[in-house]
């Protein structure tokens, strides 16, 4: 309950996205579809932020952490480079007739 | 200093909604990724501001630099050579990166806190972004597999049985751990909760039927961007907690989409049941015509409106570049061309668009099933290629039927059906087409690709 009442505020803002990214995402037309996915998918490698924030305070002789770490970072670049590049080559065959 | 990385973190959070409300029109589409992607790179950026204001070494900036580096160009490399029907397996394989990356957060995070100053809540979200973020790895890992076809599906009882335990297993465990039933520290327990999950993520993928990976696709792409957001709680980072939310959002509303698509609720999807048909009571005896290639393809070029309604054979035979051709051939004779979508064509949502599109069909001939099924009586004519349980009326007029109340698209309404198909034999549903037997419908025997190549061939010569 303490937890709740302490983040109140993110919880309110989570609530919020919820409702707009539905609203948003809904918009969105089946031709879109597999760019929309792939597109959120890199989004979701946000999750790098998290990883860099933890590599920043793994002590230097941590080698179990600074391993992990090195992969997460690893992949959390690869979601994230790999999805947008990938969402732009697919958008860039979505051309109307000249 | 803290003011300015608040508000770059504000501008990557509308970056990131910026970029999918610009996904709605094909026309934006482009700059709306651009935006996404111009937002992630500012976030990253920040992070490392953030954090720098201590001294920190030098070896974990320099893994750091390299690590994203590497990713960076591997990321670009591997997008830059993926063929478009390969799509829904690099999607998947990226999936599991961002899960992979999820699950080793709750693993670093756990060998550093200290459990007796960290909130009990901080713990819970600990535990919820490790087990969603192992499920979304290995889960995407057999999705990509399966995809290739390197893995069959494995609809044992012993799988589905064994899965059900260790998702029981993943709630239970923390409910116990937390009220004190389990002597380990947090440390060995989040590396056990990993490593079950990771195996629930592989039997929860396998007895799921190759026709329903669109809705696992999406929903895996889902965990992840629940993942995501679980992770941006423990860091109070709201551009984590709004791009993750942006995601799950996304891929729940996909799933849903899909499991509409195909009439079936999404239970009945992870359960794999779908193959129980009741053969039995489809009478067989089923008058077809068949029609050849020359005549196929007078049929298509004396007419004015043509539809095309392209399904999983077109994209296995990877025929969409010999259907623009076909398109071309009927334009400059004055035939207009449709292509009418079901949203389950193809391996991952809105598959079929990005094939098509692929192959220099313009956007403004793809239509989306249910305008077209409104006016389909304006087609003279309606190609099927290599689409089966998604035109079939019994869907519409047969309660028996394992299908019937699965949206279709309507092609029997059409003046005349053309479908091409490689054999009589029944398609995912395992059901008969009772279309095939209707007096406008005829059928032209062959491989999606070659068929079209000889149609092809022939409107050359007329």
């Amino acid at each position: 309950m303490d937890f709740i009442t302490h983040h109140l505020q993110e919880i309110y803002f989570v609530l919020f996205c919820v409702f707009i990214g539905i609203e948003v995402i809904a918009n969105v037309p089946a031709i879109l579809h597999t760019p929309l996915m792939s597109g959120a998918n890199a989004i979701s490698g946000v999750i790098l932020v998290g990883a860099i924030l933890l590599m920043l305070r793994v002590p230097q002789d941590d080698y179990l952490n600074l391993t992990l770490g090195g992969i997460a970072v690893f992949l959390g670049t690869l979601n994230i480079s790999g999805g947008f590049f990938v969402t732009g080559r697919m958008l860039k065959m979505f051309k109307p007739k000249k | 200093m803290h003011a300015i990385i608040e508000i770059g973190y504000l501008i990557a959070t509308l970056s990131f909604l910026g970029g999918l409300k610009f996904m709605s029109s094909p026309k934006r589409a482009k700059t709306g990724n651009l935006i996404a992607a111009l937002g992630m790179v500012l976030a990253v950026i920040l992070t490392f501001f953030a954090g720098t204001t201590e001294t920190v070494p030098y070896t974990n900036l320099i893994i750091m630099v390299l690590a994203i580096t590497v990713g960076t160009l591997l990321g670009k490399r591997l997008s830059d050579k993926v063929q478009m029907t390969g799509m829904p397996q690099l999607v998947s394989l990226f999936n599991a990166t961002g899960g992979g990356c999820a699950m080793l957060l709750g693993l670093m995070e756990a060998n550093q806190i200290k459990t007796e100053i960290t909130h009990f809540g901080n713990q819970v979200l600990l535990i919820a972004g490790l087990t969603t973020g192992a499920i979304a790895l290995t889960g995407s890992i057999i999705a990509e597999r399966k995809l290739a076809g390197t893995v069959k599906d494995k609809r044992g009882r012993a799988v589905i049985f064994s899965a059900r335990i260790l998702l029981a297993l993943l709630l239970l465990l923390p409910t116990l751990y937390f009220l004190g039933f389990i002597p380990l520290d947090f440390m060995a327990f989040m590396y056990i909760l990993a490593i079950i999950a990771m195996v629930y993520g592989v039997l929860f993928v396998l007895p799921i039927g190759g026709a329903d990976m669109p809705v696992v696709i999406s929903l895996l792409n889902s965990i992840t961007g629940i993942a995501t957001a679980f992770a941006g709680f423990v860091y109070g980072n709201k551009a984590m907690i709004a791009g993750g939310i942006f995601v799950g959002a996304a891929g729940i509303l996909l799933t849903l989409l899909m499991c509409r698509a195909m009439n079936r609720s999404l239970l009945k999807v992870l359960a794999g049941t779908f193959k129980n048909n009741k053969t039995g009571q489809i009478e067989e005896d089923q008058q077809i015509k068949e029609i050849s290639i020359p005549e196929a393809a007078l049929t298509l070029s004396f007419v004015q409106k043509v539809a095309i309604v392209p399904g999983y054979g077109l994209a296995v035979a990877q025929a969409q570049h010999i259907c623009a051709q076909l398109q071309q051939l009927l334009e400059k004779r004055n035939v207009s061309i449709d292509y009418i979508i079901h949203p389950v064509a193809g391996r991952m949502p809105g598959h079929m668009n990005v094939l098509l599109a692929e192959a220099n069909v313009d956007y403004a001939c793809l239509k989306e099933m249910e305008e077209s099924n409104e006016n389909m009586k304006q087609y003279d004519a309606v190609l099927v290629l290599g689409a089966n349980d998604v035109v079939n009326p019994a869907a519409e007029s047969n309660p028996n039927s394992p299908i019937y109340g699965m949206p279709i698209i309507r092609t029997h309404k059409a003046k005349q059906v053309i479908v091409v198909k490689r054999s009589m034999n029944k398609g995912y549903a395992g059901v008969q087409n009772e279309l095939f037997g209707m007096d406008n419908c005829s059928i032209l025997f062959g491989d999606a690709k070659t068929t079209l190549q000889d149609i092809v061939n022939q409107l050359k010569l007329l």
